[in-house]
């Protein structure tokens, strides 16, 4: 500690360079803060209590391959199974294609596997008797300036009517309201129509379903259910794959895209990048101090001591500038969930991210001080201070 | 009675240039006693700064031995020698070599780092060199607010903060003018009369050469004559 303001001083010898670089590394942790946020948001969703309760049941062969309607009493009969609904995938937008609204035509038990998914009882009564009814995230509604009573259209990108006509009408009848932003932040985004009303519009469904979710008595047991439940349509032709709701959810996303992959990479180019940028800093900053290095050791500073100073102050740089960037994406990740209205849900850094941060920080630091230090460390005293070194 | 600080037998320095060896110091024989005021002239090349380094522990011999209060400094390993420097000898440089993002307080208390002093101790210490080389109002500035005279003050207060037995001069008055000169040469007297400090000076210029007790001249890496001042 005593050698802090040494080290210190040595980093804003050159300020402009040194806040350049900082700038850099603040830039770069913001950006891992905020793709971890998207990361861990990606990895939670399907993680509640409720969801280790259930299972998906869905084609084999493709999530758009749909299942007969048969499957709902056979599913039920499965011993261990306390309940079954189904839902299909809509593909709505709104307005332009590009305003993709999470969509599904749900069985008129849909909500009671979903105790999470909270709706009053009065909005639950008026989507039950209504056959074009719809129940929306509060999220959503408030993304597209939606109330109870609006009528609604919406584009399917899959399905049309019978006329051929792939615009939709909705009466918005009921909210959806997300307790647990963290867990169940999905449902804040959700679009619900009646099962019903879809299948009995679209040609293209007959008495479909697009998966099954089943409720089990005993969470225990899910593995021997879900099991059982694909050995109901074994050796048919439409072959099921059943599996618990966080696998599913996670299988679900990767099917849009490998967040974790896309996250390391933008990570490792920016990473890459800060090294290169903050070595050279660091290269530079101790070469200029090549004959202050050179008194230090000839007041008696020992070549380690000097090694661990030097690699001290690329430690110094790296933390001070990632501690920032971290902090900011702290502050920024709920401002953009708040912005995004509801469409991201970019928590503050846990404890995790920031430990994982931390260690980059240190790791960082080490590297790009590793060859200045060791430069600094063997020094020769007397071609230093004749300026040959 | 006078005791012999500095004890020197057939040193010798040989550099390696690529292929070609030189021969810097040849085979110097030297006494220089407790505090002795000594100065190192000769012309460029002699081996001057190359003897005053090696007596400062910042070089090692090629052959020879060199002893320093009775310990033979040519035979330690770069830690021990690194210990022996901060405690026992001050250096002052021809360009001062202040850090110059530290005030002359923080540049005074660098050596003082190395011991075990408290924070406080350290400041302490560092404000009375200060006192000592007149410049105790200066403490807060850096070496760019500071004149030329000034810093080699700075420079002479980090030199002597750890009470060191040795000084090492190389050329402390080769960047000042006269004035500056005198008063740098006259508070090296005084550390060498009333403090008892023993100096070993490198300079070229014959009236800082006057203020040492002895002067010694070297040719050629060759001890030539030593002359009393």
């Amino acid at each position: 500690m005593k050698y802090l303001h040494l080290i210190w001083a040595a980093l804003f010898r050159r300020k402009t360079r040194t806040l350049l670089t900082l700038v850099s590394i603040v830039t770069a942790f913001l950006l891992f803060g905020l793709l971890d946020a998207v990361r861990t948001s990606f990895d939670e969703a399907g993680q509640s209590a409720n969801g280790a309760k259930r299972l998906q049941t869905g084609s084999k062969l493709s999530f758009i391959q749909l299942l007969p309607m048969s499957l709902t009493q056979r599913i039920a009969q499965v011993d261990g199974v306390k309940d079954v609904t189904f839902a299909n995938w809509f593909g709505g937008a709104y307005q332009d294609p590009h305003n993709q609204v999470f969509s599904f035509a749900v069985a008129p038990n849909y909500l009671d596997l979903y105790p999470e998914i909270n709706v009053s009882e009065e909005h639950r009564k008026a989507f039950a008797a209504t056959r074009t009814g719809a129940l929306v995230g509060e999220g959503l509604a408030k993304r597209f300036g939606w109330k109870v009573g609006d009528k609604v259209p919406l584009m399917s990108t899959i399905f049309p009517d019978k006329n051929g006509s792939k615009n939709w009408t909705f009466d918005i009848v009921g909210l959806i309201h997300v307790v647990n932003m963290k867990t169940d932040g999905w449902y804040d985004q959700m679009f619900l129509l009646n099962w019903k009303y879809f299948d009995e519009t679209t040609p293209y469904n007959q008495g479909q379903a697009g998966w099954y979710v089943t409720s089990v008595k005993d969470v225990n047991q899910a593995d021997r259910v879900l099991k059982a439940i694909d050995a109901l349509s074994a050796n048919s032709d439409h072959e099921t794959r059943t599996m618990t709701e966080q696998a599913a959810t996670a299988s679900w996303m990767k099917q849009f895209a490998d967040i974790g992959m896309i996250t390391s990479a933008i990570m490792g180019a920016v990473f890459f990048t800060l090294l290169l940028l903050s070595g050279n800093t660091m290269m530079q900053a101790v070469r200029e101090r090549t004959g202050e290095i050179a008194v230090l050791k000839t007041l008696g500073f020992s070549g380690t001591s000097v090694l661990a100073m030097v690699l001290a102050e690329s430690v110094l740089l790296l933390v001070l500038g990632g501690v920032i960037g971290m902090a900011l994406a702290s502050v920024l990740g709920p401002i953009i969930s708040q912005g995004s209205g509801g469409m991201l849900n970019l928590a503050a850094a846990g404890a995790r991210s920031w430990g994982l941060g931390l260690v980059l920080m240190l790791l960082f630091g080490l590297v790009v001080g590793a060859l200045p230090a060791l430069n600094a460390m063997r020094l020769n005293i007397t071609d230093a201070l004749a300026g040959r070194a | 009675m006078t005791t012999k600080l500095i004890e020197i037998r057939d040193l010798s320095k040989v550099y390696t240039r690529g292929k070609q060896k030189v021969e810097v110091l040849h085979h110097i024989d030297l006494d220089v006693e407790q505090g002795e005021f000594l100065a190192l002239m000769g012309p460029s090349g002699s081996g001057k700064t190359t003897l005053l380094n090696l007596i400062g522990g910042l070089d090692a011999p090629s052959g020879g031995s060199l002893s320093v209060g009775g310990k033979r400094i040519d035979q330690m390993g770069a830690g021990e020698l690194a210990r022996w420097r901060a405690s026992q000898v001050g250096f002052v440089f021809q360009f001062y070599n202040l850090m110059p993002m530290l005030s002359a307080q923080r540049n005074v208390e660098l050596p003082l780092l190395l011991t075990k002093l408290s924070a406080a101790e350290r400041k302490k210490r560092a404000a009375i060199a200060l006192q000592l080389v007149n410049l105790a109002e200066r403490a807060s500035h850096k070496p760019g607010e500071l004149s030329g005279g000034q810093q080699q003050r700075v420079s002479i207060a980090r030199a002597i903060v750890s009470d060191p037995t040795l000084l090492v001069c190389d050329e402390p008055t080769g960047d000042l003018d006269r004035e500056s000169a005198e008063e740098v040469l006259s508070l090296l007297g005084v550390l060498n009369r009333e403090h008892g400090k023993t100096i070993v000076m490198v300079t070229h210029d014959p009236k800082a050469a006057e203020r040492a007790r002895q002067i010694l001249h070297l040719d050629k890496g060759r001890l030539v004559e030593q002359v009393p001042a």
